[in-house]
């Protein structure tokens, strides 16, 4: 089973460390930070997402310019990592636990 | 006519992390179910117990508005941006994530367990600079009638974050009735009961039920039994 590509987006390296952990310590998730809109867009060149989150610091140019390049759910993600993010990506997914 | 649903305690999800017990109104952590997201805005209740003596390490937080009502004990907060603080029974803190900041929580006391309530609301403007306050309450203020707790005005009563939302805490006596007329259109009301019975459009909620009701300018609560009530009033669209 292939494992379930996430690309995360956020200016914070901090919180962007956290959120990558949390999902690479998650079984069969794969997780990818960008810290840009073009770094993001340039990730997708190489690696098949399945959904891509919107971090913190993002301008609202940058965040209109991954949703639309990304034919994929793109959601914002709350809370910086804590307890919504795989909430999120089981919605975005429609996926169970 | 009012929309309105109920969320009986015993459907709440439940963590046991052994110096943690938390009880989730809405998907949260491990919990997880797609039928209890959220309530407009509100999208966080979490009814937590935290053993003396244990607490939440460092960990970050972003575009969110962060609400800690303690209802037993003390919490002894420290963040990224120095504040270093106590919050007791009676008090309620805020923090407004914005760009992110990163904080720790722990029992104040060695011993007992200290009970608080977790309440996060999505932010109606992202990426903000963090924020944190925190206010000593008046209870008297609110026996028998409700006490504004929380609101979207820096200068109005109680703490204020971003988004068009309203709290009030009442501690009513058996046999009163009081009557919430909300402050904005398209915005609904989240009833979470603290302890006691009260009755909200035909439904009577018991310790820790919750209920939502929307499409309404206003609602009447009966009071069973001597009762303490949490009203979240969220956006039901943002």
């Amino acid at each position: 089973m292939q494992n379930i590509e996430i690309l995360i987006i956020g200016k914070h390296p901090d919180i962007m460390k956290t959120i990558l952990r949390l999902l690479n310590n998650k079984t069969g998730w794969n997780g990818t930070a960008a810290f840009a809109a073009d770094e993001a867009i340039e990730k997708g060149n190489t690696i098949l997402f399945d959904v891509v989150l919107l971090g913190a610091g993002l301008t609202d140019i940058e965040s209109k310019q991954i949703q639309a390049h990304y034919k994929i759910p793109v959601v914002q993600h709350y809370g910086g990592g804590s307890g919504l993010l795989y909430a999120e990506i089981y919605q975005a997914l429609n996926i169970q636990p | 006519m009012a929309q309105t649903i109920f969320h009986p305690a015993a459907s709440r999800g439940k963590a046991d992390l052994g110096w943690l017990k938390s009880y989730h109104t809405f998907s949260f952590g491990g919990y997880y179910n797609p039928e209890r997201m959220h309530f407009g805005a509100l999208r966080v209740l979490n009814d937590d117990t935290v053993d003396g003596g244990e607490g939440f390490g460092e960990h970050p937080h972003d575009n969110m508005e962060i609400i800690s009502i303690p209802l037993k004990g003390g919490l002894k907060h420290h963040d990224s941006m120095d504040n270093v603080a106590v919050i007791n029974d009676g008090d309620i803190q805020v923090m407004s994530a914005g760009t992110g900041i990163f904080h720790e929580e722990h029992n104040d006391d060695q011993h007992e367990a200290v009970q608080f309530l977790q309440i996060w609301v999505y932010p109606n403007v992202l990426n903000v600079e963090p924020r944190y306050d925190q206010l000593t309450l008046n209870k008297d203020d609110r026996h028998n009638k409700l006490q504004q707790i929380l609101s979207p005005k820096p200068d109005d009563d109680g703490v204020w974050i971003y988004q068009n939302a309203w709290f009030n805490l009442g501690s009513f006596d058996k046999g009163l009735n009081t009557e919430y007329k909300l402050n904005a259109e398209g915005n609904g009301v989240y009833v979470f009961v603290i302890n006691g019975s009260i009755k909200v459009d035909g439904q009577v909620l018991n310790t820790r039920d919750g209920f939502g009701i929307w499409d309404t300018d206003k609602f009447n609560i009966e009071i069973f039994e001597d009762a303490e009530f949490l009203l979240m009033e969220v956006p039901m669209s943002f």
